[in-house]
């Protein structure tokens, strides 16, 4: 009974969305696709780095470097793909996020740096050497390439936008049901809400709890990771300074609002990306004259209203950003 | 051991331990350096010339020097900012968009208000950026009192949506009416504050108010609340403390300082806003604070040494070869050992001593 009531629960809301989406579609197909593509290229990185977020709070450790995480991956798995192509540059990319998890992990972990300080120094750190290294003219070898799955590919609207794109973005959608499952229904993942919401108790039941937070934190890095080859290798098909925009913590603040729940926090990423993608058709559109800056400005100010309107209603894992002392 | 070798044993102590206190700082800085140099050879470049390139850049007589204590200026005020919020457990990480809104504010009352003396024009201008900075700051403050919102999350977003705004304002409405890009019109020269013989006048500023801000934190009742607030709020809470109000206040005081800031960037250097997009003040700032163990008047040292090599990031670029960002990363490199006082432990060897004084902010995220 309680499993019926669950998934009716969750499919109800995603039926009404699908039937806006299809009538908004019935209404301007053009238009519509083009706002849901922004849609899922906006949300995808967020995606990604919230799943990251919540790993790492999941287990008990904030993790505040997801911007850094992002934005260092973003720059070798360009690098990389510069010399050896796109599939070596997305694996340089993960490396480089789960290297960088590791780092904050072990610093949180084993020497109990502060984690807001340990994250904002992988933040600063990534940031710095970047725009250092960076230097202009290289050019990616290959292209992400694109998955048509056949026959799903052809449905309207949802079979083109879902079945029909490039490589990170069905990652990124596969990574969402695969961390809720690994998270909810697997021996690990109980593991992992023991740590992160009670580690003596989980410690006393005989888990390991420095080695399950450092394991996890580092291996979440790798989906940040994920989302900065997204971000240069698939989005924008090169590197800027800078380039990823905060997205980091944007997502911090998406897990909040997804209350540490891998589809919750998606759902709030996409939503994201709705909005932003509707200001930016209207824009183009010149439907109304926003000027640009206000319009990439918008996802910041959503930020901001959502975490008032829901900071506050909801719990974080218990043990979230606090160090734990193994006793006698 | 009689009276007078006791005294001594105690001096020598006290001693000991202003030397052990500023042992991390100091190796955080020569690791930071010693990281920059590998990089500078690991490029196939020489550290000598860039470290000659910095001498010139950054202290080669008054004018560099002056160079040197204006770039030193924002970082000593984003800097005592950013101790300001730590001393209450909250991390300001947003210094930078309320140096923006500073910045930008204080240009348009710079520009907009005639004929008024130097001496009320000037502190005018300084008021508008501080408030400026003020105002988002203290919104962070009261989402984190009132929400529980964390504060990194919102200052992180604010500076987004600040920096937008400072943008638009500059390439719309407060546009100079000249100028081919888009930047604010030039300020009014009754609001430009210049040197003192030599001395940047905002330098002398900032000095002044590290030096109250370290008066009102140690000396203070307030300060002793504010202290508290970040040692353990829950037993501030007990204490009668009133945790929200001295959250705002924090806060809003740390955006002042900030605004300040950038108030005296654009009166005293750049008579105009424009958009700097490869803008590091803030995090800079966090460097500080953090060099400086939270001590405001230890932060003045600590922005010249920073402020020196950001003032010669065009020599670095023309006498050595190297690109101006190394700078960034050697900073970020003394934030991370200074961060970690057990890392730099663990690379010493150095066992016992002092416990951990690593810092411990408020991590949850409310609720």
């Amino acid at each position: 009974m309680g499993i019926v009531n669950r998934v009716a629960r969750s499919i109800g809301p995603a039926a009404a969305v699908v039937f806006a989406c299809y009538l908004a579609y019935a209404w301007d197909g053009r238009q519509t696709t083009a706002v849901l593509r922004a849609t899922l290229t906006f949300a995808t990185p967020l995606i990604l780095c919230a799943l990251t977020g919540l790993l790492g709070e999941r287990s008990g450790v904030v993790n505040i470097g997801i911007e850094g995480q992002l934005l260092a991956a973003a720059f070798t798995s360009f690098m990389v793909s510069t010399v050896a192509g796109v599939f070596w540059g997305t694996l340089a990319g993960v490396a480089t996020g789960v290297v960088l998890g590791a780092g904050l992990a072990v610093a949180a972990v084993n020497f109990q740096v502060d984690q807001i300080i340990a994250g904002t120094v992988i933040t600063i750190l990534a940031t710095g050497l970047t725009s250092f290294l960076y230097s202009q003219g290289r050019v990616i070898k290959g292209r992400m390439p694109t998955i048509k799955v056949p026959g799903l590919s052809k449905v309207p609207l949802l079979g083109e936008l879902l079945f029909n794109n490039q490589v990170i973005t069905y990652l990124a959608l596969i990574a969402v049901f695969v961390v809720h499952i690994m998270l909810f229904w697997t021996r690990w993942g109980l593991r992992t809400r023991a740590v992160g919401e009670h580690p003596s108790a989980a410690d006393t039941a005989g888990i390991n709890v420095h080695s399950l937070r450092r394991r996890n934190v580092a291996i979440a890095g790798g989906l940040a990771g994920l989302g900065g080859a997204f971000l240069s290798l698939q989005s924008a098909s090169t590197f800027a300074r800078g380039m990823s925009a905060n997205l980091g913590f944007l997502a911090l603040a998406l897990m909040i609002t997804g209350r540490w729940r891998p589809y919750l926090s998606a759902g709030a990423a996409l939503f994201f990306g709705l909005c932003k993608g509707i200001a930016a058709q209207l824009q183009f559109k010149q439907v109304v004259s926003i000027p640009p800056q206000f319009v990439n400005a918008l996802p910041y100010v959503l930020t901001l209203v959502v975490l008032t309107v829901f900071a506050g209603k909801v719990r974080a894992p218990a043990a979230a950003g606090i160090p734990y002392e193994h006793e006698g | 051991m009689n009276e007078r070798e006791g005294g001594r044993e105690v001096a020598l102590t006290r001693v000991r331990r202003r030397a052990g206190a500023a042992l991390v700082p100091v190796l955080a800085v020569a690791l930071g350096l010693l990281v920059g140099a590998l990089l500078i050879l690991f490029q196939g470049r020489n550290p000598g010339r860039a470290a000659l390139a910095v001498f010139h850049g950054a202290f080669d007589g008054w004018g560099s020097f002056g160079r040197t204590l204006e770039k030193a200026t924002p970082l000593v005020l984003t800097g005592t900012a950013i101790i300001i919020g730590l001393r209450a457990g909250l991390f300001n990480i947003g210094a930078q968009g309320q140096l923006v809104f500073g910045a930008v504010f204080s240009a348009w009352a710079g520009f907009r208000f005639h004929g008024l003396p130097p001496a009320a024009h000037v502190p005018l201008a300084l008021a508008v950026g501080a408030l400026a900075g003020a105002v988002p700051a203290a919104l962070a403050g009261v989402l984190k009192a009132k929400r529980g919102v964390h504060e990194v999350i919102t200052t992180i977003m604010l500076n987004s949506v600040i920096i937008a705004v400072a943008d638009w304002l500059a390439s719309r409405p407060w546009r100079s009416k000249t100028a081919a890009f888009s930047k604010t019109a030039t300020i009014e020269p009754s609001a430009a504050m210049g040197r003192v013989s030599k001395l940047p006048l905002g330098f002398a500023v900032a000095v002044v108010v590290a030096l109250l801000v370290a008066f009102v934190l140690d000396r203070t009742t307030f300060g002793f609340r504010l202290s508290a607030v970040g040692g353990n709020r829950n037993a501030a809470l007990y204490a009668g403390i009133g945790v929200a109000g001295v959250t705002i206040a924090a806060m809003t005081l740390s955006g002042l300082l900030a605004g300040l800031g950038g108030a005296i960037e654009t009166l005293g250097v750049l008579g105009h806003y424009e958009q700097n997009t490869s803008a590091t003040l803030g995090f800079d700032g966090i460097t500080i604070a953090l060099l400086a163990k939270l001590k405001p008047r230890a932060t003045i040292p600590a922005a010249i040494l920073i402020g020196a090599m950001r003032a010669a990031d065009t020599k670095l670029q023309s006498d050595a070869k190297i690109a101006p960002e190394i700078v960034s990363v050697i900073v970020a490199v003394m934030l991370l050992f200074v961060a970690a006082p057990a890392l730099l432990r663990w690379i010493t060897k150095r066992t016992g001593g002092e416990a951990d004084s690593g810092l411990r902010l408020t991590s949850g995220w409310g609720s």
